[in-house]
């Protein structure tokens, strides 16, 4: 493996992913992560002067809806995914701004 | 101050289109719902539900990016741009980073100082986030998914403005192009556009820009105009000192007039963009871009140049007829139904503005019915009422909207033309009043004044102030 992934870095991935590893965790991480970069390595190896970078796998364009609604009041149920609620929105920890 | 310094903005812009749903579902994006009355699993970023474009987001787009004279990214599409905040439930917000719908635009702006062009980097579509409330008792907060995923786009200006003015006058411009085209309202205060000031200052002369700080939370062009007048001082402070401006969000809070820097989260910056699998890219055909130019209306700037040749009015009132969509409107399907657009004009400028700042009200409130207006202007022409009682029948047609001939009639307010009857009520006015006719004879022409106010008076105003001057002085004369 060539790509080594340091402490801090997957430190910060895993701030920014909101996720909180264990010592051991991180290690098996920095593995796959590393491993990932040098199959990315692998790849750049490949003459790509030609090709149109990819941003969607299906052959397809232009799928719309038009401007109708079509939703109703669906308040119910929607909040039945809120892990707690009050006077009709989800009840989180206070955010600052 | 020993140095002089020039302060360099650019402005990004948020406008909330004019759309009946979502940008990705089919719920409503009516204002004053009930909290989470308007949400779906889509905006509420439910795992496995599909997002869908709506095509008018980019048609209006589209009408705003070629009204900014923007080239189009005839292939784009859209990013994820991935945060944690309870007001964004799918903890991504989908965006345009790498190919935004319109680029490399301009807008022309005036000024005091003249005429100039501002620059436009990109406008893209994305969504709206929703509302957070913080609730004091329970020391939490309280998330309202029903401005989740409403349209948005975002006008990213070049760092071309150099005061306040300038950016006024740039908002302005982009308010009225944006209302005109119908794809948005454009309230600031109600939040449906949104102004995000990139500032930073330099000495005259100098090529390298500043560091920039970005200032949030101004929703008035006067907040605006004193938030940069804050932050400009604050930054030539700084500079003078021997400090530094540190790169950094403001949030600007107009009761103190003053800004403080945002937490600053570490990560913020760190966006972390990837192309939305989601959605299928967005092909937009010359067919589809000629369609759009097709339906452009005129905007604001034609008018202006138009109501001066065609209806030969001075810049000034054709720049008030046309500072509101609604009241230009009005005053061209009245001028097709009655002609005489000097006199139209006057009653808009005048009286309509009038009641309009009587009653606190904005000229898109105005609910006259163009025929009424037509009709009363017709009256006045055709001397059926005089002006003085016309002003009247004009406030009942602005405030009740009331059809100005039946009015008119109902109340009995046509001039009265019987030369006779005014002849006689003129003739008493005088018998009752032999010192005013003496006066007359001496010389004081202010006592015809007074007989002319009484015989009015007597006629409820509904004589013909030429004719009883006429008559009056003839009747003075003859004694």
């Amino acid at each position: 493996m060539t790509n080594r992934i340091s402490d801090e870095t997957i430190e910060y991935v895993g701030i920014l992913a909101k996720l909180e590893l264990s010592g051991e965790e991180k290690e098996a991480a920095k593995q796959d992560m590393g491993k990932m970069l040098d199959y990315i390595d692998q790849l750049n190896e490949l003459d790509t002067e030609d090709v149109e970078p990819m941003s969607h796998v299906f052959p397809i364009h232009n799928v719309f809806r038009e401007d109708v609604v079509t939703n109703q009041d669906d308040r119910e149920n929607i909040l039945k995914n809120a892990p707690e609620q009050k006077d009709g929105a989800f009840k989180v920890p206070r955010t600052v701004e | 101050m020993s140095k002089q310094y020039e302060t360099v903005i650019g402005l990004e812009v948020h406008v909330e289109l004019a759309t009946k749903t979502k940008i990705f579902c089919g719920c409503s994006t009516e204002f004053g719902g009930a909290p989470n009355t308007h949400t779906c699993p889509v905006c509420t970023g439910m795992p496995g539900s599909l997002p869908v474009l709506n095509r008018q987001v980019v048609e209006y787009a589209l009408a705003v990016g070629l009204a900014a004279n923007c080239e189009i990214h005839q292939y784009c599409k859209f990013d994820r741009k991935n945060y944690f905040y309870p007001d964004n439930p799918q903890n991504y917000q989908i965006s345009q980073l790498y190919l935004p719908i319109c680029h490399d635009g301009w807008v022309e702006i005036e000024t005091a100082a003249g005429n100039k062009r501002i620059g436009i980097h990109e406008i893209h579509m994305e969504e709206d986030a929703g509302k957070l409330i913080h609730d004091e008792w329970e020391d939490c907060s309280l998330v309202d998914y029903n401005r989740s995923g409403v349209p948005l786009i975002e006008i990213v200006s070049e760092p071309d403005m150099r005061s306040a003015d300038e950016v006024i006058a740039y908002l302005e411009k982009l308010r009225m192009m944006i209302q005109y085209l119908g794809a948005s309202d454009c309230k600031l205060q109600e939040g449906s556009m949104r102004a995000d000031v990139n500032l930073s200052v330099r000495e005259v002369g100098a090529k390298e820009f500043g560091t920039r700080t970005e200032m949030k939370n101004l929703n008035s062009f006067k907040a605006i105009a004193r938030a940069i007048e804050g932050e400009k001082n604050r930054q030539i402070e700084l500079l003078e000192d021997g400090k530094k401006v540190v790169q950094e969000t403001r949030r600007w809070d107009d009761n103190k007039e003053s800004s403080h820097a945002m937490r600053s989260k570490e990560d913020a910056k760190d966006y972390r963009y990837f192309p939305d699998p989601d959605l299928p890219p967005v092909v937009i055909d010359d067919a589809w871009i000629a369609r759009v130019r097709e339906r452009q209306p005129e905007l604001q700037t034609e008018k202006l140049a138009r109501y001066q040749k065609e209806y030969g009015l001075p810049r000034y009132d054709a720049h008030i007829l046309t500072s509101s969509k609604h009241l230009a409107d009005l005053f061209e399907e009245t001028v097709k139904l009655c002609g005489q657009p000097k006199e139209v004009s006057n009653w808009l400028m005048t009286d309509a503005m009038r009641l309009l700042k009587e009653k606190g009200q904005e000229p898109e409130q105005i609910s006259m019915d163009p025929r009424h207006l037509a009709d009363l202007v017709k009256m006045v022409g055709e001397n059926v009422i005089n002006r003085t009682i016309a002003r009247d029948v004009f406030e009942a047609v602005f405030t009740e909207n009331v059809n100005p001939k039946e009015y008119v009639e109902s109340k009995g307010l046509t001039v009265v033309r019987d030369e006779g009857a005014l002849q006689s009520v003129i003739e008493e006015i005088l018998e009752k009043n032999p010192q005013s006719v003496a006066d007359y004879k001496a010389g004081k022409q202010k006592a015809m004044g007074f007989v002319v106010g009484q015989t009015m008076r007597a006629m409820k105003g509904k004589a013909d102030p030429a004719v009883v001057n006429q008559l009056v002085k003839e009747l003075l004369e003859q004694r």
